[in-house]
């Protein structure tokens, strides 16, 4: 078989961007909390300052706890939307992407699909769960989620036009050639705590994050 | 029966089936196979559980090949 190689062709394309391999994810992890703290902080020190200074600055200071509360939520909002659902097209053309996907997957990952819209794959940075435009990558049983946007290019003709198994499939078939630079093509939109992006998760897709913990490779 | 399928706005089109021992049908698919690379498209076969290779020359003896369109971060 004549195969290329492991590296995804998309990633050779970056070649400015560093691949990434599990030392770097962790360290654009704390990068990313080291970030949020910048943002956070600030607006908790001005509340209690306020509230040491002038006790009746308290509606300002609720203000500015706010502030600090809202600024993670809107991150982890961004994170989860990576897996939200494109709109859907005709019955016809989605039972037969959805046919395909299943043929390249499990039983437990077509019934999640089934259950979720979402496919769970191992691999060897953590446990993926693949959507129709990004993934969130969970690479160990605790700790930060990873919140990938990617997805087929739109410059293509007919891009657009793909039913949501055949965008998954997409995804997957990248996946599975090359995790490393998949992760590397793909932007990172969110690497946070796995409840905060759970709460912000549809109701129905929660099922594939509570499963993650038993799909690594 | 191998195939060549293309996913695209039908869910999956099949682009070519060929047997190994029939050299008009191999030809046929070989031809399809480049004439999608050079739309932009990627060819994959499934490489095991959980495992992907993309190629470049129809690999004849595949039962299935699956043609993707390029990627990108978003």
């Amino acid at each position: 078989m004549a195969a290329i190689g492991e590296v995804l062709p998309e990633a050779e394309a970056l070649y400015w961007r560093p691949r990434v391999d599990a030392a770097r994810l962790r360290h654009r992890g704390r990068l990313w909390t080291l970030n949020l703290a910048f943002h956070v902080v600030p607006f908790l020190a001005a509340a209690a300052l306020l509230m040491w200074a002038q006790p009746l600055a308290l509606p300002v200071a609720l203000a500015s706890l706010a502030h600090a509360w809202v600024i993670p939520e809107l991150y982890a909002q961004r994170g989860a939307n990576v897996l939200r659902p494109r709109p859907r097209k005709a019955d016809g053309p989605e039972q037969r992407s959805v046919g395909l996907l299943g043929d390249l997957v499990d039983h437990e990952a077509r019934e999640l699909h089934a259950r979720t819209g979402l496919v769970l794959e191992p691999g060897r940075l953590g446990a993926w769960i693949v959507g129709e435009a990004g993934a969130v990558l969970l690479p160990g049983r605790r700790g930060r989620a990873y919140c990938f946007c990617i997805k087929v290019d739109a410059a293509h003709p007919g891009a657009g036009e793909l039913p949501s198994g055949d965008r998954i499939a997409h995804l997957l078939l990248a996946l599975r050639s090359d995790e490393q630079g998949f992760a590397t093509v793909a932007n990172l939109s969110f690497a946070g705590a796995r409840w905060r992006l759970r709460r912000r998760m549809r109701s129905e897709m929660r099922p594939a994050l509570d499963a993650a913990p038993g799909r690594y490779a | 029966m191998s195939k060549l399928i293309r996913m695209d706005h039908t869910g999956h089109s099949t682009v070519a089936e060929w047997t190994a021992d029939d050299p008009a049908a191999v030809e046929a698919a070989v031809q399809a196979f480049r004439a999608e690379l050079s739309r932009g498209y990627l060819a994959m076969v499934t490489a095991g559980p959980g495992q992907a290779e993309q190629v470049r020359e129809l690999p004849l003896n595949a039962d299935l090949v699956i043609l993707r369109l390029p990627i990108v971060g978003g």
